[in-house]
């Protein structure tokens, strides 16, 4: 007689295989732990008792997989999250911008684009904004179109400010929002440069020549395996003298691309693509 | 079952293989008590989640306790749980515990109002560990822990809740202590003198206590 929890597990790569098959969604290389709560909390919200009895949900009603889908990838995020970070990128990353009279970012797995919109605004501070192109790219397409939207809840704003201005921000926030009913939306100016697209960090291909990619709070989802093949995509899509940003608690020395990085803030997470050879 | 193959055959395994900590208003009062115990060959990891302020570095108490023989360290994702280290939570971050053995981070939403949450870490360790794991829920004034003490009961951990009459803050623990049957209802100080005995249980069922 087999445990209860070896059975979940069971039913747990079944259901990653059944995504994967029907629907073309890949999470089998996601870390387990978090994908396990995220799958408990969807059978919860569901009033389902077992994680295999989302598999015929996910064959055949199309409206449920998607929600269910949506539930598993769904990131939370915040605008200016670790505002030393935004600080360190002002000093080390756009000063080499700057020498472009063009230059390409991509932010990578942007959820509901809160990082997005803090980077525009950095950009625009620093001069920048209109040398740029921003690719912005999730897979989930409910978070992408909340990004694309770019509608925020009022009452996060007091903490947005306190981040804005710890992470060295020039002006006043409030000129960056327009707040009504509970809601602020971003001033569309900052959208306007900024090219909102589906895209899959496990299955799609690689965007070229980037200046400069965010991948903030990504890779810690993932298994090695997934870090690994993510990390050279996202090496591939860089230009030589390229910033590779990522999150807090995220790291590349111990990954297969180290050696092709400088390391340029060890602590916030900051790396530049070396020349070959 | 993943943990029974792994130590079977180790005559000098242990009966437990982590100890998981959650500790929230006062509980560096209790903390600074239990951890200065363990000695430095303790064979049990310790994890802790300490409820903070997001914007706080780490634990309150790290600077009080550089007479721990213990190192203090903050967990790092996808790294190996060893004997030796105190491993703490990284602010604004859930602390999980993978079934190999790591650590894993999310930035998922808030549990129980708070980032990291103790639940979020017991579930995950209850999971990996099975019946090799002792909780301990100590001082706080919000319910976190006490689903995940149940997740440990459920598996056969031991579980253990401050004695809410020594607590700074008694919800917490009595939040738990609703939840389960505790194994132990202890004091600060007879968690400090129980714990580093516990390494001495071994799997053959004999118990020196």
């Amino acid at each position: 007689m087999q445990k209860e929890e070896d059975i979940e597990k069971i039913e747990l790569d079944l259901l990653l295989d059944a995504l994967h098959q029907r629907h073309g969604y890949d999470f089998r290389h996601y870390a387990r732990a978090s994908l396990r709560r995220r799958v408990r909390n969807a059978l919860a919200k569901l009033g389902r008792q077992h994680i295999s009895d989302l598999i015929p949900a996910l064959m055949w009603d199309e409206s449920l997989a998607h929600a269910i889908i949506s539930d598993f990838s769904i990131t939370v995020t915040e605008m200016f999250r670790d505002p030393d970070f935004y600080r360190a990128a002002r000093q080390v990353v756009m000063p080499y911008l700057e020498t472009y009279p063009f230059f390409k970012v991509w932010v990578a797995g942007c959820a509901t684009g809160e990082e997005v919109y803090s980077l525009a605004i950095l950009l625009r501070e620093e001069g920048l904004y209109d040398r740029a192109t921003i690719f912005a790219t999730d897979f989930n397409e409910q978070a992408l179109k909340k990004a694309q939207d770019g509608i925020y809840p009022l009452k996060d704003i007091q903490q947005y400010t306190t981040n804005y201005q710890k992470a060295g921000g020039k002006q006043s926030f409030g000129d960056y929002y327009h707040a009504e009913y509970g809601s602020v939306i971003m001033n569309p100016s900052l959208k306007a440069n900024i090219t909102f697209a589906s895209h899959n960090l496990v299955s799609d291909g690689v965007f070229s020549e980037m200046q400069l990619i965010f991948c903030r709070n990504v890779l810690i989802y993932f298994d090695r395996t997934l870090q690994n093949w993510v990390l050279r995509l996202l090496t591939e899509s860089l230009g030589t003298g390229g910033f590779l940003c990522l999150g807090a608690k995220e790291a590349l020395e111990f990954s297969d691309v180290a050696s092709q990085f400088k390391v340029s803030d060890a602590v916030q997470k900051i790396y530049q693509k070396r020349r070959p050879g | 079952m993943m943990n029974g193959n792994q130590y079977a055959g180790d005559k000098y395994a242990l009966k437990y293989r982590a100890v998981v900590i959650g500790a929230s208003a006062g509980g560096s009062a209790a903390l600074e008590q239990i951890l200065p115990a363990l000695p430095a060959d303790y064979r049990l990891p310790v994890i802790l989640v300490q409820h903070l302020h997001p914007q706080q570095d780490g634990p309150s108490l790290v600077y009080r306790l550089d007479y721990c023989a213990l190192h203090f360290k903050e967990a790092e994702e996808k790294e190996a749980i060893l004997p030796g280290y105190i491993y703490f939570a990284p602010p604004n971050y859930h602390l999980l515990v993978e079934d190999d053995f790591t650590f894993g981070l999310s930035v998922d939403e808030k549990v129980n109002f708070t980032r990291p949450s103790i639940d979020v870490l017991f579930e995950s360790a209850a999971e990996a560990y099975g019946k090799r794991l002792v909780g301990i829920v100590l001082s706080g004034g919000n319910h976190d822990g006490a689903a995940g003490l149940q997740a440990i009961q459920r598996r056969g951990g031991l579980v253990v809740v401050q004695d809410p009459d020594t607590a700074e803050v008694a919800f917490m623990p009595r939040a738990a202590l609703n939840a389960v049957k505790a194994d132990y209802i202890f004091s600060p100080a007879e968690i400090a003198a129980w714990l580093p005995g516990l390494n001495l249980v071994a799997t053959d069922g004999v118990s020196t206590f």
